[in-house]
Order: structure tokens, then C-alpha cells, then sequence
């Protein structure tokens, strides 16, 4: 797709006749969204074409663009399990405006230059707003902190800092992170894990690792990092946000911080709140993610955590690695799921239909809620459908059942668990700063 | 599949009285029991060869031994046979030299009279094999011919012939009829 | 895998082309998958095979121009003459795959290996593999029988079955056999199959382990476990014991092999101590001074080399269920 000449053509979109969602009021009845120059400039009944280039919406729903916090784009470095075009396009397939690489890259985004050249690849792309986030330490290895400042003030404009897939294990750099970050008025997004209770291990540890004999990690690895990250912030008053919760104690130890009204958030993984560890008796490798599948008792509390608003946001963690990678043995395979283009079906299969909450708090948790963590607005980004708002939006059909086939993936790697997974809601349109980046996903299946 | 009997050929006396039969043309044939030794095939034939030894041994005042021999590891139709259950083998006397009579309740192909003498040879060098069956019905597929026959039955190959034995089916008797499904 | 129940709405996922039933090649990849009937089955079987390897002539030609491929990746000396022998009895042919000075070493995946060797045309591969759910992952790359000759920590079926033979062949039964299993379970696919066969089979298992060597509630596979060997000792019929390795130490699951002997070794004086003797088994190799002592290991080796000759037994009965005759 050549998001130049569309471009071109696009400059004047009509969305007709869907239903619109925004996060104060809801989501409204048929209405047509009209898009002038990248910007919404009508929502009304009837409007009349004209020479605008006409998107059907029937039976959608008009939603502000999508935004992920948590992907892992590979590039620099691995570009062959990802890169930033590749990434880009599984992101606007899945009805995304906005991602948030993780900065575990080879070299790592521990610097401006590196920020500002994920941030550029974005921008050349143009398909979605590829952002940054930084790394806590210097190469990510937790000896010495990075510069957080230099990065927050370059193109990027990097908020998030991150050693996401590993943790900063040495607790003195942890808190000098947080006050230094709490200075440059950053965010610490923490990957909670106290490694030494994780040697080798390969899914939860419970009655299934015991079954299979795979090595276990315990929920208590994951709690124990998340409870010393609770104290560092109440100590320092930081902002920090837990990526991908996974047991149930965790889900606990955050609702009572945000109960004593510190700047916490927190984030969960469709694959957390869909999957048990019971699925591992397959041994399929694409079910090996870190934090692992937990039991059935965690995905419950993962489900309420969601449904009383503990947990903030739904980001995919979505982890790309090659067939190699994953086509090997369990203890060998590598860490990590696909999640971009299926993260709305299962948000609508597993949650929506199970009445865990509304559509309309599933899609809060995938736009406002990130958008105001990460500050969007700063890139022109609004989690609403007004009028005079630039248009970055999403329509979907929560209603279109469909099949998942990895193989129609437009994300370079397959590792997903779903295939032949019978699912609901699907991305039908996508549009950043008013261009169609995404058109009838509908009629033509995934894949250019 | 179920067997449906189209008539009774062979009853309880009968068999009784072609086994004294068999039993005293062993003895004749073999001019006594001596080196005499009965191996059954698995399962019928197994009985069939203990009732025989009893009767040559009120005859003879001593009971030859007997052996069971479970044949299905020397099958020639593995391949294209059901994997049923290997019975136990029990030959518990050394077969060198001897004369071995092998019984089967009936030889049809031949082919597992082939098996069983070759599974019989990986236990020795018998100095002759023989071969007994209760009724051979015809159809044979190898150079095998039995040296004694308690009745000859000819058969179409579509037909079955069933032996019955007190010892595994509660009543002794033959019959003839067809597979049905 | 399979999407949860409230997923499975008519499709169920792409159609796999798969071969009719009949023609699928049969596994053993773990106890978990037999039934009770199947494991009662194979140890039937396996009495007939005992016999085949008391004769003059220990072989029979029931699996003659089938091709059988030992692939130890992980080393194993005892399991694969087993193997070896049990197939070379049923007139297979057995080529052995190892990887010293094999591609594997040499960074080629798991899964070229496999599509290579099928290529050659074979009809099983017996595999010993360091990872969990290795054989299971073969499967989907070969279109041969795979047998599992231990995975990681997770299962060793055919040690199970032999340990079952071993203790009905002893004991005349295996329903309410009262079933002590001590050491290093944690660690132990030994365990893991003899735990899922004696519960199969109605017997009861009580683990002795310090909770350190347990792994993660166990007791939900449906066992006892208790700290002390000697209360296992008073109620066990079975007394198996396995081999515990000096790495454990390091690893802070207990603290020397001598603590390690005083609190669960199968010593002289516990042993003349006991009134009633149970039978004492031991997967090997034992480790003479520490889970057993010396003296007791003499007196109890003539159940220990059985466990080994019922080895090819079941092995046999195992191949010739999986390759003998088509289902």
C-alpha cells in the first residue's frame, strides 16, 4: 500500500452511516463522519458525498484510532523477525494510529539518535505514529541510567523509559531511576520480575509445569518485582507503569496502590486475559510468552482487574520472532506472541461478549487510557470524534465473525496461538492524520 | 462381523472319537511315543493337543509333552492383520531330535502352519514335524498338507468353519456357515 | 491447540489435510495419553515377549523390513541397548542417531534432523531428548511412528511400564499396591509416568521427598507425600528409589548427599530394622552409599537387573503394538 498516492486521493474522506464512539458520551447512533484536509470537519446525517472519497461504514463503529503501548518493532537490528514498515502495517491492520516500540532493539534506544531514527522510520513509513520508548539504563543492563532527559527533548520525544524483557534487577538504580525520571516528568514502565526466581524457567509454575515437566516461574517472581516497584514510587512519588500483569496478586498489590493514590497504572495482554497455562499442554511454542500464562484463578482476576478499572490499559506486547525461533524445542524456542492484528477480536470475543464490560470500556482502555498516559496529545493525537479534530480513526465491525490464519498476518512474523481460532470484531478501515491507511478489510482478506 | 451357522457338521462325540482316532494313528505312525512331543497352536490347538496327549497317555501309560506356540509374531499378513494380543509361548522341553507334532483345529492356506514351523524351528532341530488338524477345508496357498485329519470339509472360500471346544467356547462341536456384517 | 469452549463454534480452524485414521502413524509419547485397558494390554503383551528372550533363538521375524531410528540426543546408554535390543529381537532393523560428531552439534534444528532422517524412509524413531515435549513436537514434522525414550523432565513411559511389569510380575498385582516413590521428583520424568501408570491402574503413590525436591502441587496429580522415609517405609509394599544427582546441591534443594542419605537413604539400619519387607526398585544407575546403601543394594539386585530384562520385554510389546499389524 503507497501511502503517498492515497494521500493524494483521501484528502477529502466520508465515512458513511456508523455509529460513533467517544469516551464521554459513548457510542451514538448512525451518523456520517466527513474528513477535509486531514481533519474531521462534519459529523451529521446524510451528508452528501460530493467529491469526497466515500468509506461504507454500515453496521461499524467509528472509533478514535487505537494506540498500543507495548510493541516490540525489532528495528534496529532484528529486522528480520520485524521492521518498522512491516510492524506498521500488522499495527493499521489491527486499527492502529499509535505504537510504542520497546527499546530492547540491537542497538538498544538508549539515546537520542537512536529514538530519533525508530521515530523517522515512522514517520517515512507513514502509516501510524511509531514512538519510542527509552531505555531505564545504558545498553539495558542495569548498571547506569540512561539519558532520560535527552531523549524526552529530541524528536521522539520520549516519555516512556523502559528495560522491558528484562528487569532493572539492582534496587538503588530502580529508585535512582525513578527520581530522576519524576524530574524529567517521564514515565517508568517496569517489566516486574525478580529473576532469581526464574532460573530457567519456561511457563507458570502450577499443576501444569509439574504435569509437563517444563521448568516453572512463579507468580511470586512477577510480585515480588511489582510490590518493590510500588515502594520505590511511593517513595520517590514517580510515575510507574506496570507493563503485563499476569497473576492475580499483582492485580491486588495495584489496586491498593491506586487505593492510597499513587501515580500507578497498569496494563494487561489479550493473551493474559484470554489464555490459562492449561493450553501449554500442547507444547506449542507460540504459547511460550514472558510473564508466562498464568492459571485460570489468575485470568480471573485479570478479567476483574479489567472490569473495575485497576487495570488501565490493553496493550498487545506484540512479539514478533521468526519460524525458527518458535519451530524448535519448547526450552529453546524464544519468549513472546504476535498480538497487533487480533488484539480487538479477542478484546471483543473474550470480554465484550462475555459481558466482563461494555465495547465502550474495552475501547477506553485502548485509546483514551493510553493516549492520556503517554500524552498523545503532544503528537496531535485526540482520543475523540469531534469536529475540528484531526482524523485518526478506526472502523471496525464488532458484530463479523471471522477466522484467524497467521499466514494472512501482514506483521513479518506468524508466532501466533489463535490460528483457527473462530473470533468476533474485526478492523475494517483505518485512517492516520486523514489519510486511508487501511480500506474494506471486509471484502478483501489481509495482505496486499 | 458376525458368524451365522448354517449347520452342525461335527459334534461333541465326533470330535471325541476323531481325536482316539488321531491318537492311535500317531502311535501307528510313529511306532510309539518315545520321542513323541505335541505343540498346540494357540488357541484351540492348544487343547486339541493336551486332549490327545491324555488319550496317548492311557494308551501308551505315559503322557507325552506338550507345548503351546503363539504364532502371530511369524505371520507373513502383519501388515494387513488387526494387531491382536501375543499369546505366550510355552515350550518347556527341548524339541531337539524329537518328533513334533503340531495341532490345529483347522488348516485352511497353510500359512500359519508355515508360521508355526518356523517359529518352532528357532527352538531346536526336531528330527520330524507332523502335522494334525480337527478339519481341513481346502484352499490351500502353500505346499502344506496335514498327516493326519480328523474330516476333510470342502468349503467355499466364502464359507467359515467355526470349532467350538468345551475348554474356550463351553461345548465341543464344528460348523459351517458365513461371515455376516 | 484448541480455542476454549465458548470459541468453538462451528470452525474449528483452518483444515489441516490429514491422513485417514487407519493410516496415521500410532505414538507412545506418554502415560498421560493411555488408558488403563492400554497399559493393562501392553503389560499382557509384554509377558509373551519375556519368553521370546529366554529362548535358544531370541528373535522372531514379526517386525522383519521395518526400520527403527535411535535418536539419543540426550546421552543414554542403558534405555537405548534396551531399545536396541528389543527391536534387533523382533527382526527390525535399528540405526542409532547420537549427536557426538553429529549435525546437531553443529547448530542444525531439531526439525531438519527429523525431516532428514524420514526421508531415508523409516518407520519409527525412538527419541531421548533433554527438552519436555520434545518427541511430542516430532510428530508433526515426520510421518512415522515416534516413541518417547524420556523428554526432559517430563515423562519415560516405557520405564513406567517396565516398573508396572515389574512390580505385577513380583507382587501378582498392581490394584491397591501401596506404592512409596522417593527422591528427587522435582527432576524426575521417572516419576512423573510412574505417578500417572500406578494411578491408572488403581495402585497408590506416596511421594518422600523434602518439599524442596517436589515440584509444584503435586498433589493434585493425585498422590501423598510425606517428609519421612520411615513413615513410608511402615506402609509401602513397593519401595522405589531414585537416583539423586550432586548438582541438586548447588541448586539449594537440599544440602549435602550425606544430610541427604541420613534423611532419605535407604540405609542398613532402616533396612533390617523392617519386619516386612517391601520390594525395593531402583530405576538405575544406582548410586551405591547414598539413596541406597551397599549392603542393601546386593540384597536387592535381583529385582533391579529384572527391571532391566522386563525393559526389552516391554519395549517389544510397545513396538510391536505401535508397528505390528495395522489398527
Amino acid at each position: 500500500m503507497n501511502a503517498n498516492n492515497l494521500n493524494m486521493r483521501d484528502r477529502n474522506i466520508l465515512i458513511k452511516k456508523g455509529r460513533i464512539y467517544t469516551p464521554e458520551e459513548g457510542i451514538s447512533s448512525e451518523r456520517d463522519v466527513l474528513i477535509q484536509e486531514g481533519i474531521i470537519r462534519r459529523i451529521d446525517k446524510g451528508i452528501k458525498p460530493g467529491k469526497a472519497y466515500v468509506l461504507d461504514a454500515q453496521d461499524c463503529i467509528i472509533s478514535p484510532g487505537f494506540v498500543d503501548m507495548h510493541v516490540h518493532f525489532r528495528e534496529p537490528g532484528m529486522e528480520y523477525k520485524e521492521d518498522i514498515g512491516s510492524g506498521s502495517c500488522a499495527a493499521v491492520s489491527g486499527g492502529y494510529v499509535a505504537v510504542f516500540c520497546m527499546p530492547n532493539t540491537d542497538p538498544p534506544i538508549d539515546n537520542a539518535s537512536v529514538a530519533e531514527y525508530v521515530y523517522d522510520r515512522g514517520v517515512d513509513e507513514g502509516l501510524c505514529m511509531v514512538l519510542p520508548h527509552g531505555a531505564i539504563t545504558q545498553g539495558r543492563i542495569g548498571k547506569a541510567l540512561a539519558p532520560m532527559g535527552e531523549m524526552g527533548s529530541c524528536r521522539a520525544m520520549v516519555r516512556g523509559f523502559s528495560d522491558d524483557g528484562s528487569t532493572v534487577t539492582d534496587s538503588e538504580i530502580m529508585r535512582r531511576a525513578m527520581e530522576y525520571a519524576k524530574t524529567m516528568d517521564s514515565l517508568i514502565i517496569s517489566h516486574c520480575e525478580d529473576v532469581s526466581l526464574n532460573a530457567g524457567g519456561q511457563m507458570n509454575e502450577g499443576f501444569y509445569s509439574t504435569l509437563l515437566g517444563l521448568r516453572g516461574i512463579p507468580p511470586e517472581a512477577e510480585e515480588i518485582g511489582v510490590f518493590r516497584d510500588i515502594c520505590l514510587a511511593e517513595k520517590t512519588d514517580a510515575e510507574l507503569h506496570v507493563a503485563h500483569v499476569s497473576t492475580a496478586k499483582t492485580v491486588k498489590l495495584l489496586r491498593e496502590a491506586k487505593k492510597r493514590g499513587l501515580k500507578v497504572t497498569c496494563e494487561a495482554t489479550p493473551h493474559h486475559f484470554t489464555l490459562d497455562d492449561s493450553y501449554l499442554v500442547s507444547y506449542d511454542t507460540n504459547l511460550k510468552v514472558n510473564p508466562p500464562l498464568r492459571s485460570r484463578a489468575d485470568v480471573e482476576a485479570i478479567l476483574a482487574g479489567l472490569s473495575d478499572g485497576t487495570i488501565d490499559v490493553i496493550s498487545t506486547d506484540h512479539a514478533p520472532h521468526a519460524l525458527h525461533e518458535k519451530e524448535t524445542e519448547f526450552d529453546r524456542a524464544e519468549f513472546g506472541m504476535v498480538g497487533l492484528e487480533t488484539c480487538l477480536a479477542l478484546v471483543v470475543t473474550v470480554l465484550v461478549e462475555n459481558g466482563v464490560f461494555s465495547l465502550e470500556q474495552a475501547l477506553e482502555k485502548m485509546t483514551l487510557a493510553p493516549s492520556r498516559i503517554m500524552r498523545l496529545e503532544r503528537f496531535g493525537y485526540k482520543p475523540e470524534i469531534t469536529e475540528g479534530t484531526p482524523a485518526n480513526i478506526t472502523v471496525f465491525n464488532s458484530d463479523l465473525e471471522w477466522v484467524v490464519d497467521p499466514l494472512r498476518f501482514r506483521s513479518r512474523s506468524k508466532n501466533s496461538p489463535f490460528g483457527g481460532w473462530k473470533v468476533k470484531g474485526k478492523v475494517i478501515h483505518t485512517i492516520f492524520n486523514g489519510s486511508i491507511v487501511l480500506e474494506d478489510m471486509q471484502v478483501s482478506p489481509a495482505g496486499d | 462381523m458376525v458368524f451365522v451357522a448354517r449347520a452342525k457338521i461335527i459334534d461333541a462325540d465326533d470330535i471325541s472319537r476323531i481325536l482316539k482316532r488321531v491318537a492311535h494313528e500317531i502311535l501307528e505312525k510313529n511306532r510309539g511315543s518315545s520321542d513323541l512331543a505335541l505343540v498346540g497352536i494357540r488357541t484351540r490347538g492348544v487343547f486339541l493337543a493336551r486332549r490327545i496327549a491324555g488319550i496317548i497317555g492311557e494308551i501308551e501309560g505315559a503322557k507325552p509333552d506338550v507345548g503351546a506356540l503363539d504364532v502371530s509374531l511369524y505371520r507373513d499378513d502383519v501388515a494387513s492383520r488387526k494387531a491382536s494380543p501375543v499369546g505366550v509361548t510355552e515350550i518347556d522341553f527341548d524339541i531337539n531330535d524329537r518328533v513334533v507334532v503340531l495341532v490345529d483345529d483347522v488348516l485352511y492356506t497353510g500359512r500359519t502352519t508355515r508360521a508355526a514351523m518356523d517359529a518352532l524351528i528357532d527352538f531346536g532341530r526336531p528330527r520330524k514335524i507332523q502335522l494334525a488338524v480337527l478339519v481341513d477345508r481346502g484352499h490351500r496357498e502353500l505346499p502344506i498338507r496335514a498327516d493326519y485329519v480328523g474330516k476333510n470339509i470342502p468349503t467355499s472360500g466364502r464359507e467359515r468353519v467355526k470349532v467350538s471346544l468345551e475348554e474356550t467356547d463351553g461345548v465341543d462341536m464344528v460348523e459351517i456357515g458365513e461371515e455376516r456384517s | 491447540m484448541n480455542p476454549p469452549e465458548i470459541l468453538k463454534s462451528g470452525v474449528s480452524g483452518p483444515a489441516k489435510v490429514q491422513s485417514p485414521e487407519a493410516n496415521r502413524p500410532r505414538h507412545l509419547l506418554s502415560i498421560a495419553e493411555l488408558s488403563s485397558d492400554d497399559i493393562i494390554r501392553l503389560l499382557d503383551s509384554a509377558r509373551s515377549f519375556a519368553e521370546v528372550s529366554k529362548r535358544p533363538v531370541k528373535k522372531v521375524p514379526a517386525l522383519r523390513g521395518k526400520t527403527i531410528v535411535n535418536m539419543f540426543i540426550e546421552p543414554s546408554t542403558r534405555t537405548r541397548m534396551s531399545f536396541e535390543l528389543a527391536a534387533k529381537r523382533l527382526s527390525a532393523d535399528v540405526v542409532s542417531f547420537t549427536p557426538s560428531g553429529s549435525s546437531l552439534s553443529k547448530g542444525e534444528s531439531l526439525k531438519d534432523t527429523a525431516k532428514t532422517i524420514v526421508a531415508m524412509g523409516v518407520d519409527a524413531v525412538v527419541i531421548r531428548h533433554s527438552s519436555a515435549g520434545a518427541p511430542k513436537l516430532l510428530t508433526e514434522w515426520v510421518d512415522c511412528s515416534v516413541i518417547n525414550a524420556g523428554d526432559g523432565m517430563h515423562e519415560h513411559p516405557t520405564q513406567a511400564l517396565l516398573d508396572l511389569f515389574t512390580m505385577r510380575e513380583r507382587l501378582g498385582r498392581l490394584e491397591g499396591l501401596k506404592v512409596a516413590i522417593v527422591g528427587d521428583i522435582d527432576h524426575s520424568r521417572v516419576a512423573r509416568s510412574n505417578i500417572l501408570a500406578l494411578n491408572k491402574v488403581g495402585a497408590r503413590v506416596l511421594l518422600v521427598a523434602p518439599r524442596s525436591l517436589l515440584p509444584d502441587r503435586v498433589e493434585e496429580m493425585g498422590v501423598e507425600v510425606t517428609g519421612s522415609i520411615d513413615e513410608a517405609l511402615r506402609w509401602c509394599d513397593v519401595l522405589y528409589l531414585l537416583r539423586i544427582q550432586l548438582e541438586r546441591v548447588s541448586e539449594s534443594r537440599f544440602p549435602s548427599l550425606r544430610e541427604y542419605t541420613l534423611q532419605y537413604g535407604l540405609t542398613q539400619t532402616r533396612w533390617s530394622r523392617l519386619k516386612r519387607k517391601p520390594l525395593v526398585m531402583h530405576p538405575g544407575p544406582m548410586n551405591r552409599g547414598v539413596e541406597i546403601a551397599s549392603v542393601v543394594a546386593d540384597e536387592v539386585e535381583p529385582v533391579i537387573t529384572g527391571q532391566v530384562a522386563a525393559g526389552v520385554a516391554v519395549r517389544m510389546a510397545v513396538l510391536y503394538e505401535l508397528l505390528g499389524g495395522s489398527t
